[in-house]
Order: structure tokens, then sequence, then C-alpha cells
């Protein structure tokens, strides 16, 4: 469905897509994660046709791209990161004239509102101004919107960033009915819980490269070890380096909590028992913590 | 053929926001230059014997058409267009449809046109009100009106393109519309300035629609007809191919 080869991309002298090359079949939901400014986005937009890339190929729905982009666009959904639902419309104008960006007539559109309302739940919105709305109800609306030429590929860039937990567990539960009418998903997002829930393959990217690529639990098994132990309180840097370091198979120190990845953690959670000052939560290994070990704690601005 | 004229689905948009807000919009345009030609016209008017061999309210309505056309134009081009690439993103939202940089450009120059024949228009049925207009040649004023806009559009959208803020029409504004409303004609013969600046005033787009208003309103002849609307069109190609390439530059 989707073809990326040797993409790469400048902005002045910052090459911010540095080579990168992946495929989406279809009805696959493909995840692109990574920290901000990792090139997630740049990488989305080339796929669009919106930035021309520098070098590389882009095969869209066997259509070249950025060369026959505006007719790829004809045939996919896009959900941009920041809301441009149009504020001079109702929820019900912003979805009829939208389907006229796309060539479809009065008729066509007509046909097609009252179920993507239905969609979104708006259905009893549907003469609501957009600011009436909550952020929720703007997301599902414009994922209403990007489904309006009945699209095979949907691109969502950060869909769920900004949402309350509520509104997110909805998004989550429309995009998993997309794929179940077999439609192709490919997002970005910075949420590993929302990229363990939706996708079926991720790739963590930062500084414009792919780091790894593999459906989540995958991952998970192969870049890290499966029992990870968190310890925190008073006392936690003097315990950290008698022991930690020690009987872990890899250990941070990050602030006032100590992560300790093992395999086996019964040696370290014994020296533990003698230190009843320290919190302690054992857990099983999960994707938030393969990407910190790809990409690292430091902070992104 | 219709893959030519999807712009046409930005000025439907643009239309469809405009009709809300019709009866405003209306009243504007008509009362607007209602006052001003009622209050200069008559006013000022009757202190002049007559200007350039004309009456003064004929020759202060036939230069307000193109002043209205101009404003409407700008204003629409410059803080309306603003607001839908800045504010509410209204342009990335229409890119990510099968649409292109150049269907929307081309939309919004279309659109800004638009809007200023309107005011032109209203202009024209004040003055026909008034009992200014008196042969049906003033109909060509239309098409006139309508590459005044095309070349205000055109300006304006290239300022657009480059704006960082709403400030910056502030300047076009003072730096380029105030004065180019003063010495082009509109209010008072442009023979009565400086000859320096005469000269500049010649090359400025309102001067060329000035003298083309006129002469079609009023049914006088006119000096380098061909001329005017030559570089009226010029100026607007010019206008709309430039804010094309710096619109696509600015959202790449």
């Amino acid at each position: 469905m989707l073809t990326v080869q040797s993409l790469r991309k400048k902005f002045g002298e910052l090459e911010v897509v540095r080579g990168v090359s992946f495929e989406v079949s279809a009805g696959e939901c493909y995840g692109l994660l990574g920290p901000n400014g990792a090139g997630k986005t740049t990488t989305l937009r080339c796929c669009l046709g919106l930035t021309a890339p520098d070098s590389g190929t882009i095969t869209l729905d066997s259509l070249p791209v950025p060369a026959r982009a505006r007719e790829a666009r004809a045939r996919i959904g896009v959900v941009p990161q920041f809301d441009n639902l149009d504020p001079d419309f109702t929820v019900r104008e912003n979805l009829r004239m939208y389907g006229r960006y796309f060539g479809l007539s009065r008729s066509e559109v007509a046909r097609r509102v009252p179920w993507l309302l239905d969609y979104a739940g708006l259905a009893d919105k549907a003469d609501a101004q957009i600011e009436a709305l909550s952020g929720g109800m703007k997301r599902r609306l414009t994922i209403a919107r990007a489904l309006v030429n009945d699209p095979r590929v949907l691109f969502l860039d950060e869909p769920t960033t900004g949402l309350d937990p509520q509104a997110r567990h909805v998004v989550w539960e429309r995009l998993k009915r997309l794929l179940g009418e077999g439609r192709t998903i490919i997002l970005t997002t910075h949420f590993m819980d929302e990229a363990q829930r939706l996708c079926d393959r991720v790739a963590i990217m930062d500084h414009g490269v792919f780091l790894a690529e593999a459906p989540p639990h995958e991952l998970i098994e192969r870049e890290i070890e499966p029992v990870v132990i968190e310890v925190y309180g008073e006392g936690v840097g003097a315990w950290f380096e008698t022991h930690a370091r020690r009987l872990a198979t890899r250990a941070e120190l990050s602030g006032d909590t100590a992560f300790c990845y093992c395999r086996e953690p019964e040696a370290l959670l014994a020296t533990l028992a003698d230190a009843p000052e320290l919190r302690v939560l054992r857990r099983a290994a999960n994707l938030e913590d393969v990407f910190l070990k790809l990409t690292g704690r430091d902070l992104r601005d | 053929m219709t893959d030519q004229l999807r712009f046409r689905h930005v000025v439907y948009r643009n239309y469809r926001v405009w009709r809300k807000l019709l009866a405003a919009s209306l009243v504007g345009n008509l009362l607007d230059p209602l006052f001003w030609l009622v209050g200069l016209g008559f006013g000022l008017g009757s202190l002049l014997p007559s200007v350039g061999g004309m009456r003064y309210l004929e020759f202060l309505g036939s230069g307000m058409i193109c002043y209205g056309v101009m404003y409407s134009t700008s204003f629409e081009g410059l803080w309306s267009a603003f607001t839908r690439l800045k504010q509410q993103r209204t342009w990335e939202g229409i890119l990510h449809a099968p649409m292109t940089v150049t269907d929307i450009v081309v939309g919004e120059w279309v659109w800004a046109a638009l809007k200023g024949v309107l005011s032109g228009v209203a202009i024209l049925t004040v003055m026909a009100a008034l009992g200014l207009v008196r042969s049906p040649m003033a109909l060509w004023a239309l098409p006139v009106m309508l590459l005044t806009g095309l070349a205000f559009a055109g300006i304006a959208l290239v300022i657009t393109a480059l704006a960082r803020s709403y400030d910056h029409f502030v300047y076009y504004f003072t730096l380029f519309i105030t004065p180019m409303m003063l010495i082009s004609g509109v209010f008072f013969p442009t023979a009565q300035l400086p000859r320096a600046v005469q000269l500049v005033a010649q090359v400025l787009p309102l001067s060329h629609a000035t003298q083309l208003a006129r002469g079609l309103v009023l049914g006088r002849p006119i000096d380098n007809a061909f001329a005017h609307v030559a570089a009226l069109a010029l100026i607007a190609v010019v206008g709309v191919v430039l804010a094309r390439a710096l619109t696509a530059r600015r959202l790449r």
C-alpha cells in the first residue's frame, strides 16, 4: 500500500530525514514512534506529497509521490496533528465542504454525511459550531472528515495528543473499527500505549533514521530484558551503586528512581528486603522501555 | 477541464462563509460609499465649479469605484486570507484533500477580486441612484473592476505569503495603499500634483484603474486605454504567479 525507499529531506543545513525505508501492506496498522523532532511528521508529509523529498522514492497506493501525489491524496484520508477544522462552518458543513474538495457531488456527500456523523458520535451536534465542540469531539470530527472519500488508507499524525484519557479511548475504539473494516492506518505517536494497542508493526525513529522496526511484542522481546524493577525513595542512590549495577543486566538512575532491567530479578529483589525505606515496583518490560533504551532519556525541546 | 477549475472549490468555500454575513456585508458595501459620495461629493463639490470638465460628484464617484475595489480586495487578500493561512489553518486542511497550492492561491485570488467587484458594483449602483450614470456603456466598467481586483488581489496575496503577523499589513496600507489613494486621481486630478509625484502616480495600479473606470462610467474618451489594461493585467499575473511560488515555499 505504501513503499518508501531511502527517503532523505533537508531543511536548510539540517537533515531531518536521513535515509528511511519501510513498507506498509494493505490492512496493516503501522506506527512511527519517536521523540519530538525525530522526523516523523516530515516523513509523513513526504508520503502525502506535501513536502518534496531531496532523494528517495515513495509509492502510495501504486502511485508515485510526489509526481502524482494529488491523485494519491484523492484515495486516502489525512488527520493532521493540529486541528484545522473550518471554524466558519458547522459540523455538518465541515463534512460537506470537505467532500467538495475531493470533487464529490452534492448528492454523494449528502449520502455519506449521516454515516460520518454517526461514526464521529456527533449526530446530535450536526448543526453546532466548531468552537462549541470539546477537544475529543473535534478530533473525532477530523477523523470523520478524513473518511469523506471512503479511503482505503488513513494517515494520522499524533491522533490523541492533547486528549483526556476518556477521549483517547474513544478515538482508539473508532480507529480499531476502521482497521476491522480492512482499512490501512499509518500513524505517528509518542504514546507507547497507543502504539502497543493499535499497531501491528512499529518503527522507532530518532534523528531522522529508523532505530528498530518490528511488531511491538517482538521489539520488546528482542531489544530488552523481560522484567523491570523500579526502585525509588530516600537512599536509592547508594543502593543503586552497591546492588543495582552489579545484579541487574542493565540499570539506569533517573532523578530519584532506579530502573533495573533484569532476566532473573530474584537476587536483586533480595537486596531490597533489608531496605524498607525504598519502594519497589516490579513489572513486565513494555514498549516505553524499548523506546527509552533506543532514544535515551534526554529531554527534547 | 474540471481539473483546471478545482480552484472553484476555494471560491465556493469563501462564498459560503460570506453568505452567512450577507446582510452586514451588503449594508457596509452600500452605505460606506453613499456616505462618502454625499459628504464629499455634495459638501466639497458645491465649492468647486468643475473638475477636469466634470461635476465633482461625477469625478469623485467614478474614482471611488476603483478605490472601493482596491480596498475590499486588499482587505480580503490580506487579513482574511492570512486568517485562513495561519490562524485557522484552512489552507493546510484543503491541501490534505486532492487540492494543490495553485488551486488555493488562484481560488483566493479570484475570490478577493470578486469581493472587490461587489464593492465597485455597489458604488456604481449608488451613483446610478444619484443620477450620475447616463450611458449603458458604464457596464463596461465591470470587467475593469474585475481586472483591478485581480491586480490588487495578486499584490495582497504576495504580502500575505510573506507576512509573519497582521502587523505587516499596516505597513502595506500606510506605505502603499493610502499614498496611492491620494495621488492616483480618486479625489482630485493628478494634474494638481508636482511633476515628480505625477510620474510616480502614472505607474500605480490605482491610476490605471481610475482612468479606465472614469472614462467608461462617464462616457468620456480614454487616453492610452490599452496601456492601462495591459499594465493592470501584468500586475495581476505577476502577482498571482509570485504569490503561488511564495505560498508553496511557505507551506512545504
